[in-house]
């Protein structure tokens, strides 16, 4: 197979980019994307050119280090997937393919498609854990958990922290990022003591990284390589109200 | 002291030695911790987990790692669960049995001492991250769910789905975030270990080098963690990440730590097969599945039928004809090389002929799509993306790859290397799985060292440390700043014509050719004889584009390529010295008449650990052994028949 790509080239933060044209010769159908870029940048490499910069790690779609927007979609046309778990028989022979970074306000450009996504650890850091020192936890069967209840905390839990659903969303919105994770904790027994404090700090970091809010386009959960659902953005926003309440009644 | 090497294993009775080791170790008081600055490299399972629970403890955590988030670290990809010896299955488990079924299954070629230690904290581990909030898999009742893994007879494995080093490792994560916000934990994503820095023969700093700005820095502790994981990418195939490498551990060993058993490597029997020259990585189809799925290769050499119109008697399932006890859960290592063998035999399936069917189709039939599904789904999909084959419908096709090093540096009990202050944990380190490890343990060692045998530990080095931190402007720190400058700038100024991955490619085959599944003196002979040629060629023509002071992922490269490059020496010279087979080292001038690893208990029971001569010299290094002391279990021939 054949290919035309267009990649997004931008040296650094302060510098000017565009998008570069390249041609990817010789595709085998059963390479992944990236192993097409690999390819790509070793012949690169032979002609004394700078290779193209992209982040990558496990690349079986769980370490959610990568972060492309191919043919304007986050991780590309493979949903549910990351792009690590592109291959190259989902495209047409001859196609152009244009390739981006995840495009966000709060993921400031790095070099070429490569972008900072710390923005998302530090929601986490708000308060996206539980508060439980090692060595201290009792017994781990001497707290039930419905089978349904563990289900659905490791739906939510599943999230890959890649950033697709704030780099598809038109706002910018981490929401679904943050709503995984507040699910996650808010279904289990363990989770009970910090509900509120949690969903509050949490949002307000989320807000304070410059991401926007929710309008129900759904670009989200259509890109989620971890298939978390759009309701759980609902559930959020009802913790969000409830530990509002709570907060105001001064709870 | 052992042999010159001094593995401080407390006396008394193998299930009292951690008890009271503890009751006895040093303590650093609540108010004295805030003085320690300790540098933990790494943050997975291990890393994760240590600096989280040292930060929670009191002392000034800096932690580093390559990836953008200390969420990404290697661990998340582990997929099929955790060993603890909570017997809530009621089948007659123990922490007795676990430590049994660990020193078994890694060929006794580990410690009694620090396996029983493991196998004693595994419940401990449980209790732990259910507390964090992670999400196992439970039964109806609301209990902990259970499923089998290699190399047991019993049902100790807890799960999240096929996606338990995920959830372990956010449990980790969370509680490390946690101290980033609580301020004792300092985080440091994309930042690369590159040399370890030693003042007065104690390990008190490192080298880091920035991944996006360049910027080389150095960092003073009181004492340095290694939790850096395994030295798989060698092969440059394997299941690992592809950022995973042996810098940090192998910078070390040049400042003087002992590299123990490197020779000793898991091949996975369940990964995909590689499809073609292009291949960047393997991804592993968990050993869980072989709970359910069926092992099967065609009787008749050849057979290039579609494996449905294979009828039933015309099928080896050779797992369970060879090992009737344990059947398609035989250990690692035996399951990798019964496959070797079949396809050697002409009975490999797939286009390349190197590969075994994983069949679901009786599963199905008893359980439903829908359990299986329940089960797996994750896996099977990971595997439909990758082969474009839907596994409900066809067996999956698997063959062995390149997945978990059990060598690793040398620690003693305290999980303290040689050097003095360097402590190594979780795959970094030696210590707990001999010469093959046991499915599901991994993720309960890392978290062991991590939760609970390193904050013990620790202090003991620490207490009388208090004070004497050297500050990061010490000649020694400048120095080995001027050494990791100068060899940038050398990988920088080649500039010749060949791409770092080419030479990474070329070492991987050669190595998975004489250094893999089955080795013998004359291909590991040959394989010495050419690794410096190709290392000599690297700092010849390789070409490392870009420059220094700025994000270059061809430099990063370049720089673990060319540790790669040194370190595949030594992993063969041990494999060379090692003249027995045993666990994943097998050599094949010993083996039983059926094919089975030969272990030589009367000359091998034994640790060896290699000492860096020095002088930037490569070859020959000193060998120590200590030899492995057995006061509990019995040595024999591992059986799974």
């Amino acid at each position: 197979m054949n290919f035309k790509l267009k990649v997004w080239r931008q040296k650094d933060p302060k510098t000017k980019g565009k998008l570069v044209a390249y041609e990817a010769t010789d595709v085998s159908p059963n390479m992944s994307f990236l192993e097409m870029l690999d390819v790509v940048n070793e012949r690169l490499v032979a002609r004394g050119e700078e290779p193209i910069a992209f982040d990558s790690d496990c690349r079986e779609g769980i370490c959610g280090t990568c972060s492309l927007t191919i043919n304007g979609e986050a991780h590309g046309p493979d949903h549910p997937g990351a792009a690590c778990e592109v291959y190259m028989r989902r495209f047409k022979d001859s196609a152009t393919i244009v390739v981006e970074p995840f495009r966000a306000k709060p993921f400031p450009l790095i070099k070429d498609l490569v972008v900072d996504r710390g923005a998302l650890d530090r929601i986490v850091q708000a308060g996206g854990f539980i508060s439980a020192r090692a060595g201290s936890a009792p017994e781990a069967n001497s707290t039930l958990v419905p089978k349904h209840e563990a289900d659905r905390a490791m739906e939510a839990a599943a999230c890959i922290g890649c950033g697709a659903c704030a780099a598809a969303c038109p706002n910018a919105s981490a929401m679904l990022f943050t709503a995984a994770k507040v699910s996650h904790l808010a279904f289990l027994p363990q989770g009970q003591p910090e509900r509120t404090s949690r969903v509050l700090k949490m949002v307000t970091a989320m807000d304070a990284e410059g991401f926007g809010n929710c309008t129900n386009t759904y670009e989200c959960e259509a890109v989620c390589p971890a298939q978390i659902s759009a309701s759980l953005i609902a559930k959020l926003n009802r913790e969000y109200a409830i530990a509002s309440l709570r907060r105001n009644a001064g709870e | 002291m052992i042999g010159g090497l001094d593995s401080k294993i407390p006396s008394g009775p193998l299930a009292q030695k951690w008890t009271q080791h503890k009751d006895h170790a040093r303590l650093v008081s609540p108010n004295n911790r805030r003085k320690f600055e300790i540098i933990v490299v790494g943050s997975g399972l291990a890393g994760g987990s240590a600096a989280a629970t040292l930060g929670e403890l009191g002392y000034n955590v800096k932690c580093f790692c390559y990836q953008d988030s200390p969420r990404r670290a290697h661990s998340i990809a582990a997929q099929g669960g955790i060993n603890a010896a909570k017997n809530y299955q009621n089948d007659g488990d123990s922490v007795f049995r676990l430590f049994y079924d660990t020193i078994k299954g890694g060929d006794f070629r580990a410690r009694e001492a620090n396996v029983y230690r493991l196998a004693e904290v595994s419940n401990l581990i449980i209790d732990q991250c259910v507390e964090q909030g992670v999400p196992f898999a439970r039964e109806y009742g609301g209990l902990l769910a259970n499923r089998s893994f290699g190399g047991a007879q019993v049902s100790r494995t807890f799960y999240a789905r096929g996606q338990t080093g995920q959830q372990l490792l956010l449990g980790a994560y969370q509680a490390l975030c946690r101290q980033i916000a609580a301020g004792t934990v300092e985080m440091f994503p994309q930042t690369e270990m590159l040399d370890l820095v030693l003042v007065d023969g104690h390990a008190k700093g490192i080298i880091t080098r920035s991944l996006v700005t360049g910027k080389i820095e150095a960092h003073a502790g009181d004492a340095v963690v290694l939790a850096t994981g395994g030295y798989g990418n060698v092969f440059y195939l394997s299941t690992n990440a592809r950022g995973c490498n042996v810098t940090a551990t192998y910078r070390a060993y040049k400042k003087g730590a002992l590299f123990a058993n490197p020779c000793y490597t898991q091949i996975h029997p369940t990964c995909i097969p590689v499809s073609g020259t292009h291949q960047s990585k393997l991804t592993l189809m968990s050993e869980s599945l072989r709970n359910d799925g069926r092992v099967w290769v065609p009787k008749k050499p050849g057979d290039k039928r579609p494996p449905k119109q294979i009828p039933e008697d015309e099928r080896d399932y050779y797992l369970e004809r060879k090992y009737p006890s344990f059947g398609n859960l035989a250990p690692r290592d035996i399951s990798s090389r019964s496959a070797k063998e079949v396809c050697d035999e002409g009975r490999g399936v797939g286009e390349s002929g190197r590969g075994v069917y994983l069949d679901f189709a009786d599963a199905i039939a008893r359980l439903g799509e829908k359990t299986i599904h329940e089960r797996y789904g994750n896996l099977f999909h990971i595997y439909e993306k990758i082969t474009g084959e839907n596994a409900y419908e066809r067996p999956m096709r698997i063959y062995p790859a390149v997945h978990y090093t059990m060598g690793g540096l040398w620690v003693d009990y305290n999980l303290m290397s040689n050097v003095p202050g360097l402590h190594v944990i979780g795959e970094a380190n030696f210590s707990d799985h001999g010469a093959n490890r046991l499915g599901a343990s991994a993720l309960m060692q890392g978290l062991a060292d991590g939760y609970f045998v390193l904050p013990y530990t620790l202090p003991v080095y620490l207490a009388p440390q208090i004070g004497k931190r050297p500050s990061p402007d010490h000649p020694e720190f400048r120095k080995a700043e001027g050494e990791v400058r100068a060899r940038t700038e050398k990988l920088l100024a080649i500039n010749g014509k060949r791409s770092v991955d080419s030479f990474h490619r070329e070492l991987g085959l050669l190595l998975w050719d004489k250094c893999g599944m089955a080795r013998n003196a004359a291909g590991l002979r040959e394989a010495i004889g050419r690794i410096p040629g190709l290392r000599e060629e690297f700092w010849r023509d390789v070409r490392v584009p870009g420059d220094g002071e700025e994000f270059n992922q061809s430099l990063e490269r370049g720089g673990r390529v060319a540790d790669f490059l040194e370190f595949a020496e030594l992993m063969c010279t041990d494999a060379l010295t090692r003249d027995e087979s045993c666990g994943g080292h097998f050599r094949e001038e010993h083996q039983t008449p059926d094919g089975e690893a030969l272990r030589d208990d009367e000359n091998f029971a034994d640790v060896f650990a290699w000492e860096y001569q020095g002088n930037g010299s490569v070859a020959a290094p000193k060998l120590h052994r200590e030899p492995l002391v057995f006061e509990t279990v019995q040595l024999t021939q591992r059986n799974y028949k």
